[in-house]
């Protein structure tokens, strides 16, 4: 039977070490939708993705994907979990060593017993997609962020895959290079038929294409619901993040000491 | 903490961190032989690495052995001439070249030329998520990155080493006949009477073969567990050289003792 949401995460806790980077969180990742996450630099977002992918395994809790738990399948079943997945890494992650062309068409032959002609087919369709055909020749150490970013895309699409995962996918773009992105991220998601999760900390375009979005903060889920009902929030968390204040419940000061302490303690 | 405490901590943190890194460093060799069937599967990868790990090294190795069989030329005859067997020449320059300096200097220059290009390749992909990228593409990083760059090294060695033994000679060669004047007769038919195919050159194969299984395992070992950056890469390549260098000097010590005795 299909499930109505792809991916679940259920009373997950994650930490490195004795420290705690979530806390009891739970969230579900509807079928078709785009679902981002939000919050604060360091506050394990990204992580969230690995856990997902079953990179690492969680201290308590479980993540669900397709109806089955991550953290309880083999690495065989591990694999088969993750050829339903494509993920775009925060700076593309490509092979510097592969042409653009060689880079999407990597998951095509490692996976693939497709002839060499419909592998360059599907290759050009999928830069075609992402508007990089031209630069199919190039190789990827020749590529400005943006358009390593949207290579990084067509290779993460190029098996058509059911979750497409997003790791902070506008960090340090250009304005045109987000709105290219921004754009791409909902096309591709409606024409695929497939669900993405973005994580990211950039409000404005996080704002304009997703259908639900999560606050993490403190570990934990600070605030949810649909970029609408967010921006009437009242909760403060979501309040200061939304507007980019700089002090808040997300204190501009790191925890320390009294002032007067430190000046005036002996080293 | 109690000062004595505190060193005795230190000592233990030290080994413990030592013995953890010998059981994963022999936990990724042992992945690499369990995924080699893939990589032998396909050939293309791992004649890619050959190239870059041993064509590339031909250079430095056909230099190095040129100017390392010329001074054996060149020391060994004057130590010969004052027992008056200076023809025996042809004989030290080989035995040294094939028993011990072409294995020895080969890894040596193996893994400061090639291991070093290894551990920094890996450390930055890393760093730059292509592993977990692959990962992520339910692709064995082992099975596509790691095991056709260890059979490279493993098979580009032996050959970089009689590569390396044969110039050797030629450099020997070109400063004891033509130079210094030893007989062209003497020094071919001595070396031809007292090198032993068996115990001279198989030996010096299977030591440049462990040489090449340990610098590269190493290599791999120190690029896979290097902290992703700048700093942590860094001291993966400085570590790579050291422990290379120490582990074909020390195993050098233990192959020989076993050769000996047989």
């Amino acid at each position: 039977m299909t499930q109505k949401n792809i991916v679940e995460i259920k009373n997950l806790s994650f930490g490195y070490g004795n420290l705690m980077l979530h806390k009891d969180i739970s969230m579900v990742f509807p079928r078709g939708k785009v679902t981002a996450i939000m919050g604060g630099s360091g506050c394990g977002k990204t992580t969230i993705l690995r856990l997902i992918g079953g990179q690492v395994k969680p201290k308590a809790g479980q993540v669900t994907v397709d109806g089955k738990i991550v953290h309880k399948q083999d690495r065989q079943g591990i694999y088969e979990l993750r050829r339903k997945m494509g993920m775009l890494f925060q700076h593309g992650a490509l092979f510097t060593d592969l042409s653009v062309f060689d880079n999407v068409a990597f998951p095509m032959r490692e996976h693939t017993k497709l002839p060499e002609s419909m592998i360059r087919d599907l290759v050009l369709m999928k830069l075609n997609a992402v508007g990089l055909r031209g630069a199919h020749k190039l190789m990827s150490t020749e590529l400005s962020g943006g358009m390593a970013r949207r290579v990084a895309l067509a290779r993460a699409i190029a098996l058509d895959p059911d979750i497409i995962m997003y790791d902070e996918p506008f960090a340090g773009l250009d304005p045109i290079s987000m709105a290219v992105i921004c754009d791409l991220i909902r096309t591709l998601n409606d024409a695929l038929g497939a669900t993405s999760i973005i994580v990211t900390h950039d409000v404005e375009e996080a704002f304009s294409f997703a259908d639900y979005i999560y606050f993490v903060a403190d570990g934990k889920v600070a605030a949810e619901g649909t970029p609408k009902e967010l921006s009437k929030s009242k909760l403060p968390f979501v309040h200061q993040f939304v507007h980019g204040e700089k002090d808040g419940p997300v204190p501009f000061h790191y925890k320390a000491p009294s002032y007067k302490k430190d000046i005036y303690e002996p080293v | 903490m109690n000062p004595i405490f505190k060193i005795l901590s230190n000592i233990g943190n030290q080994v413990t961190s030592r013995i953890w890194r010998l059981g994963s460093a022999t936990r990724l060799f042992l992945l690499t032989l369990i995924y080699s069937g893939e990589s032998f599967r396909r050939i293309h990868l791992m004649i890619r690495e050959i190239y870059f790990t041993g064509v590339m090294s031909i250079i430095i190795i056909v230099v190095s052995a040129f100017f390392v069989g010329m001074v054996l030329g060149l020391q060994g005859y004057y130590t010969l001439q004052k027992y008056g067997s200076s023809e025996s020449i042809g004989v030290l320059v080989a035995l040294a070249l094939l028993r011990e300096l072409g294995p020895v200097v080969t890894a040596l220059l193996f893994a400061g030329r090639a291991g070093t290009a290894i551990t920094a390749e890996i450390g930055l992909m890393k760093a730059t998520e292509q592993l977990s990228a692959m990962e992520m593409m339910a692709i064995s990083p082992i099975a596509r990155i790691i095991a056709p760059r260890f059979w490279a090294g493993a098979i580009s060695m032996p050959i970089l080493a009689s590569i390396f033994s044969m110039v050797g000679v030629m450099g020997g060669y070109l400063v004891a006949v033509p130079i210094i004047g030893v007989d062209h007769g003497a020094f071919w038919s001595q070396m031809n009477v007292n090198v032993d195919f068996k115990f001279d050159v198989i030996n010096g194969l299977i030591k440049s073969l462990v040489f090449g299984i340990a610098c590269t395992i190493i290599a791999l070992y120190e690029g896979y567990d290097a902290p992703p950056t700048a700093e942590g890469v860094s001291r993966a390549t400085t570590r790579t050289v050291v422990t290379s260098s120490l582990a074909v000097l020390g195993l050098d010590f233990i192959l020989t003792s076993f050769m000996m005795s047989y």
